[in-house]
């Protein structure tokens, strides 16, 4: 019985590694454009995108799954996520990408302006170019003041994607769930605790190694 | 012919003036000290002329390249401003070391970026350069230090290395010793005094009164955004024809506690 709830639980963990690999290959990035975006000097630029994190911050990431599954069916009399697993699992990634995007470029836009202007200035009265200045001088600097707030927001991540089965993504907690349902036992769901757990201890085993490799200077 | 010649800068920040008229000039090998108190001015003088900061009106011209002319009205491209400022080098304040590279990489950096975008791969001869300006500092043993390992003299030090590293015409102090303890100062100084000797064409912003007075060809005392008094450093310090200069030299002569 104990192998057969560990083969199933680890099926729908699967789905959740995958949405948590696959929102955070999308969402680093995006977030970089976002906190760009936000600090634009262009109000047409910096204001929606303002707003957009606004939105996505004051709002429970639950009901932003709801909404952006369901929304387009009900506005548009069209599913455009497609029918079956595949799409909600689409659903659910772009809900958890344009979600943690907003949370990780406030925490970008935090790094870069924690940079000295000096060190814009030396780069620039060196003649380097602003790609220069930014790419050789600024961005390890700011990875480096960002690895902590950005590991504490990849953790939650692990664990929010459980957030998932409210528009029925089979990942790990709808595995264990489903053993109440079909076999009358609970223990299969506390069970998936061990799954996260031993994930984020590979994750902040793997958050402090980076942040080891970045202690060779201040 | 001079090396430098500035005429008629201004700048305003909003309402504030904080350039009016400042002219002068420098021949190659000078050294040229301004003094004034805070607020005066010369920092701002000495970001104009490395294009931190754009003048409002005026015109700053090395030998016979105007690199800013303020009756001009077509915008320099960041590739023609890049070219112009390294007539220049500056030393901050406060260093500006890229703290994620070593001492002798930090030297290294911005003539090694230049090389490439010139396709011309002379690692080899950038190393030898920088290691060179390293032991002119004294600092050869220091050269594989991160900026964290070396003390507020000893990064100033490089950051004189680096600012030379691109063979300016003309190299700016920004108040170089200012953020130093004391102990510290004489050793920066030192190494001024050196560039000095060998005819390094200069510009230095300071409030070491005596350096001033002993490293300058020529002295310029700056009040609230002009040139008061300008002039050998003997005519400027023994004998100012301004009672605003002879007043700010004598809070550094006899200070009031």
């Amino acid at each position: 019985m104990f192998a057969e709830v560990t083969l199933s639980l680890l099926g729908g963990f699967l789905t959740t590694v995958k949405l948590f690999i696959l929102t955070l290959v999308f969402a680093l990035p995006l977030g970089l454009f976002i906190s760009f975006g936000s600090m634009s000097k262009i109000k047409v630029i910096n204001i929606p995108i303002n707003f957009l994190i606004w939105i996505v911050r004051g709002t429970p990431l639950l009901l932003q799954l709801l909404i952006i599954y369901y929304g387009p069916g009900i506005i548009l009399k069209n599913n455009v996520w497609g029918a079956g697993d595949g799409g909600r699992f689409i659903a659910a990634l772009v809900a958890f990408v344009i979600n943690y995007a907003c949370y990780f470029s406030v925490i970008y836009r935090g790094g870069i302006q924690a940079i000295p202007v000096g060190q814009y200035e030396a780069g620039e009265v060196l003649g380097m170019t602003k790609g220069q200045i930014f790419r050789k001088i600024v961005l390890l600097q700011v990875i480096k003041r960002i690895v902590p707030p950005i590991s504490n927001e990849i953790i939650t991540l692990v664990k929010d994607t459980s957030l998932a089965r409210v528009i029925a993504v089979y990942e790990v907690i709808w595995a264990g769930q489903a053993y109440i349902k079909s076999a009358g036992i609970i223990w299969p769901l506390f069970y998936t605790g061990a799954f996260y757990l031993i994930f984020s201890a590979l994750l902040t085993w793997l958050f402090h190694y980076i942040e080891k490799r970045l202690s060779y200077f201040r | 012919m001079a090396l430098l010649e500035v005429s008629n800068i201004q700048k305003n920040f909003g309402d504030t003036e904080v350039l009016r008229d400042i002219s002068f000039s420098m021949e190659k090998g000078q050294a040229l000290s301004i003094i004034g108190s805070s607020g005066s001015g010369k920092t701002t003088l000495l970001r104009c002329l490395n294009f931190l900061e754009k003048p409002d009106k005026g015109r700053i011209q090395i030998r016979d390249e105007v690199l800013f002319d303020g009756e001009r009205t077509k915008r320099d491209s960041e590739e023609e401003i890049r070219k112009k400022r390294l007539h220049f080098g500056l030393v901050f304040q406060s260093f500006n070391l890229f703290p994620q590279y070593t001492a002798l990489e930090n030297i290294m950096l911005a003539p090694k970026l230049d090389a490439q975008a010139h396709h011309r791969a002379d690692n080899g001869e950038i190393e030898a350069r920088a290691k060179e300006l390293l032991a002119q500092m004294g600092l050869s043993n220091r050269k594989d230090n991160y900026p964290h390992q070396l003390s507020g003299g000893q990064q100033q030090r490089v950051a004189i290395a680096r600012a030379l590293a691109l063979q300016p015409d003309i190299l700016c102090f920004d108040e170089p010793t200012s953020a130093l303890d004391p102990e510290l100062t004489g050793e920066v100084l030192r190494v001024i005094r050196e560039l000095a000797d060998n005819h390094t064409t200069m510009i230095i912003v300071t409030h070491e009164m005596k350096f001033a007075h002993d490293v300058a060809d020529q002295v310029i005392f700056m009040d609230n955004g002009i040139i008061l008094e300008k002039g050998s450093p003997d005519e400027v310090f023994e004998h100012p024809t301004h009672e605003r200069t002879k007043q700010f030299l004598a809070g550094y002569t006899n200070p009031q506690q």
